[in-house]
């Protein structure tokens, strides 16, 4: 690791967090060990003290029955034991007489009764000077002689030591446990959160398409990376959305603005002029620019249908009744065109939407099943005119109705989805063809010279998606049948 | 009519109160909120034209501030933004009509007239007559010269809606709104097929025409001259 790498990893969270682990989990262990040597000394300070205790008993015993000669010739006995007591009597002077201790610090005996002390002593029959350290309890008896028995306490240092031990090897073993354990977190962790920064920088150079990557974890960045792509999908959605109108305004909204703006420059600049002819500039230039407003309003609406603007109110609605509503308002135009418009639209479709946008995508259905059924009339009656067939009449058919799909594994078909559908006798949208139609201002090459901005479909499609709606073309034979499946309230 | 326009674009307010002045109504122009706040403040209007986004105070909030204080004036918001949510906050906000910008003059005028008539007090009418046309509300029949006429539902509330406004210009706009309730433009003349509809069920076999086309802005329904 260079220099930077390793200042680098210092400043991430992992480092942090494993430092402060560290730190933690030590000030524990230590205060553990101190806590559990301490009072292990404590325990075996206490207990060496019981059994001095016990023992000067038992000799002061042995004194009152035996007398001196017989004390004297148990701590014989008791001196040469392996792993004995230390034993020491000694006369009034301070003399030795019995026992194992070779050399003691003077002022030892001088302590009355059971004291506990800790001194340095020797052993008898050791060859070299050892310092060792005991405990000791003095007894005064009659005639001034003394009796002190001790204990060495090298056991209570040894474990000390063991202790004192343990606790460096775990420490190191901690420390390095820690290490690696960080080392690994970090590596893993750094390496997840340096694909999702370096991502994200191609996405801030303008790559919207790229998208965070997501490991089958599952695991919190998965999670973080999903959310964010889901918010990246949404903001390329909405740029796309809004770039296409731009492009589509630039396409056209020009053309018809070029056309206005000639249409006023011929005008003013011709010197013979009459007042009829001004007039009849102007008003192709308002009837111009309405289509233009028209345009224009088609444009933004679709964009923000689109944008599934929040705004936009739901409310429960009967697709029924606005089917109804729709074919009622429409009927008496196809009469008027010499067109059969039917529906068979009960109620009780309930759905959760927005009845102005359902009504106008509709609207626009019916307005495309119209114009291309009667086109497709007139077509035919020019060709069957010569052999005296029955002339088709155009038809258009709306219908609503719940389509139960049982054994699917969308949950949403198995319930039924609400199918609202315009069909007319026309020519029909050849296969490869029908998903094209619903962009904007795509018009069929066949429909170019017809009037219209190829903005209906659009719409429509704009509508179904906000709607969460599904769009089937099919064949009418002859004809389209544009279907709508809306999902139903209950799912919702 | 003292019409009070508050609109902070000067041209298209000396344009609107022209036009305006033309059809026969006396206008005054506030060119920000604030200034058309304290206008309309002091009253004696008969209709307001309040753009909704203006510099100083927001259109909406004029009209809040006027209804709150039981200000009454009919208000004909304008405003640029013209989705169905924007219309409905407008009209929730105390305005009584919303057209969205770039409008038709004709569609303004007629909107204003039928709003300011609308104010006029009186009890609710359950019969309405034009000439020797009568509709009963409540009876739901419609009755030309003592015969009766047998009409759809809708047609009977298209009748109905032209009736209330007998003598103004209604617009095709305004018949789709009211009587369909629906705020879009349909790109057909759905409208004109339902009024010729009606026409041959209410005018054909009858007397002079009541139901007439104003060319370039819409229908009206009136006494013959």
């Amino acid at each position: 690791m260079s220099p930077g790498s390793i200042s680098k990893t210092m400043r991430t969270t992992a480092f942090k967090l494993s430092a402060i682990y560290l730190i933690i989990f030590s000030i524990f262990a230590i205060f553990l060990i101190v806590y559990i040597s301490l009072n292990t000394q404590l325990l075996m300070t206490r207990q060496l003290n019981s059994t001095i205790v016990a023992e000067v008993r038992g000799l002061v015993e042995q004194y009152r029955s035996g007398g001196m000669a017989g004390l004297i010739k148990i701590i014989e006995e008791r001196s040469r034991r392996p792993g004995a007591s230390l034993y020491l009597i000694t006369d009034s002077r301070g003399l030795y007489v019995a026992g194992n201790v070779a050399a003691l610090p003077k002022w030892v005996l001088d302590e009355r009764g059971a004291v506990e002390q800790t001194v340095t002593y020797q052993r008898l029959g050791e060859n070299e000077r050892k310092d060792n350290n005991a405990v000791v309890s003095v007894y005064e008896m009659f005639g001034g002689y003394r009796l002190l028995v001790g204990r060495d306490v090298g056991e209570r240092e040894q474990f000390r030591k063991v202790v004192e031990q343990a606790f460096i090897v775990s420490a190191i073993l901690m420390i390095v446990l820690a290490m690696l354990a960080w080392i690994f977190v970090s590596r893993k962790v750094l390496k997840r959160i340096e694909m999702i920064t370096e991502a994200s920088g191609n996405i801030m150079r303008g790559q919207l398409d790229e998208r965070l990557p997501v490991t089958q974890a599952g695991d919190e960045f998965d999670r973080l990376s999903e959310s964010l792509n889901t918010m990246l999908s949404r903001i390329e959605m909405l740029m796309r959305g809004l770039k296409e109108v731009s492009d589509n305004i630039a396409h056209d909204l020009k053309t018809p603005l070029t056309r206005l703006r000639n249409r006023v420059e011929v005008t003013l600049s011709s010197d013979q002029q009459d007042v009829e002819s001004y007039r009849q500039a102007l008003e192709q230039t308002l009837e111009e620019s309405e289509a233009l407003i028209r345009t224009f309003d088609a444009l933004l609406r679709i964009a923000r249908v689109e944008a599934k603007s929040t705004q936009i109110e739901k409310a429960p609605l009967d697709v029924g009744a606005i089917a109804a509503d729709m074919a009622e308002l429409y009927e008496p135009v196809a009469e008027d065109e010499g067109a059969r418009l039917t529906w068979k639209a009960d109620t009780g479709y309930m759905i959760n939407g927005n009845r102005e946008l359902i009504s106008q995508a509709l609207a626009n259905l019916i307005d495309n099943a119209m114009k291309y059924a009667v086109r497709h009339a007139v077509e035919q009656r020019q060709e069957t005119e010569a052999d005296g067939t029955e002339p088709l009449q155009p038809h258009i058919h709306i219908a609503v109705s719940r389509k139960t799909i049982s054994n699917n594994a969308d949950k949403q078909d198995s319930l039924g989805l609400i199918i609202l559908t315009v069909s007319d006798n026309g020519q029909g949208i050849a296969e490869e063809d029908r998903d094209r139609v619903l962009q904007r201002f795509v018009r069929l090459d066949k429909s170019r010279n017809q009037p219209g901005s190829g903005l209906g479909l659009s719409l429509v499609n704009a509508v179904a998606s906000l709607h969460d709606a599904k769009i089937e073309l099919g064949d009418n034979e002859p004809g389209l049948i544009f279907s709508i499946c809306f999902p139903p309230l209950d799912e919702q | 009519m003292r019409i009070l326009i508050i609109e902070d674009d000067i041209e298209a307010a000396a344009y609107l109160a022209k036009g305006l002045k033309e059809a026969g109504h006396h206008c005054e122009h506030a060119a920000d909120g604030a200034q058309g706040y304290d206008m309309a403040t002091k009253g004696g209007y008969d209709v307001m034209i309040v753009d909704r986004m203006l510099p100083k105070r927001d259109g909406l909030s004029i009209i809040e501030s006027l209804r709150g204080s039981g200000d009454e004036t009919p208000v004909l918001i304008l405003s640029a933004l013209g989705e169905v949510d924007d219309r409905v906050t407008g009209l929730r906000a105390g305005g009584d009509d919303y057209l969205t910008k770039p409008y038709a003059f004709t569609e303004l005028l007629a909107r204003i007239e039928v709003m300011a008539r609308r104010r006029s007090p009186g009890e609710v009418e359950t019969v309405y007559r034009v000439a020797d046309l009568e509709l009963d509300r409540l009876a739901h029949n419609v009755k030309r010269a003592g015969e009766t006429i047998l009409l759809q539902p809708r047609e009977f509330r298209l009748l109905e809606y032209l009736m209330k406004n007998a003598g103004q210009v209604v617009t095709r706009t305004m018949l789709l709104e009211n009587v369909w309730d629906y705020h879009f433009d349909p790109q057909t003349n759905v409208i004109d097929v339902h009024i010729s509809r009606l026409r041959s069920k209410i005018d054909k076999d009858f007397g002079p025409a009541l139901l007439h086309t104003v060319r370039g802005s819409g229908y009206s329904l009136r006494e013959p001259d």
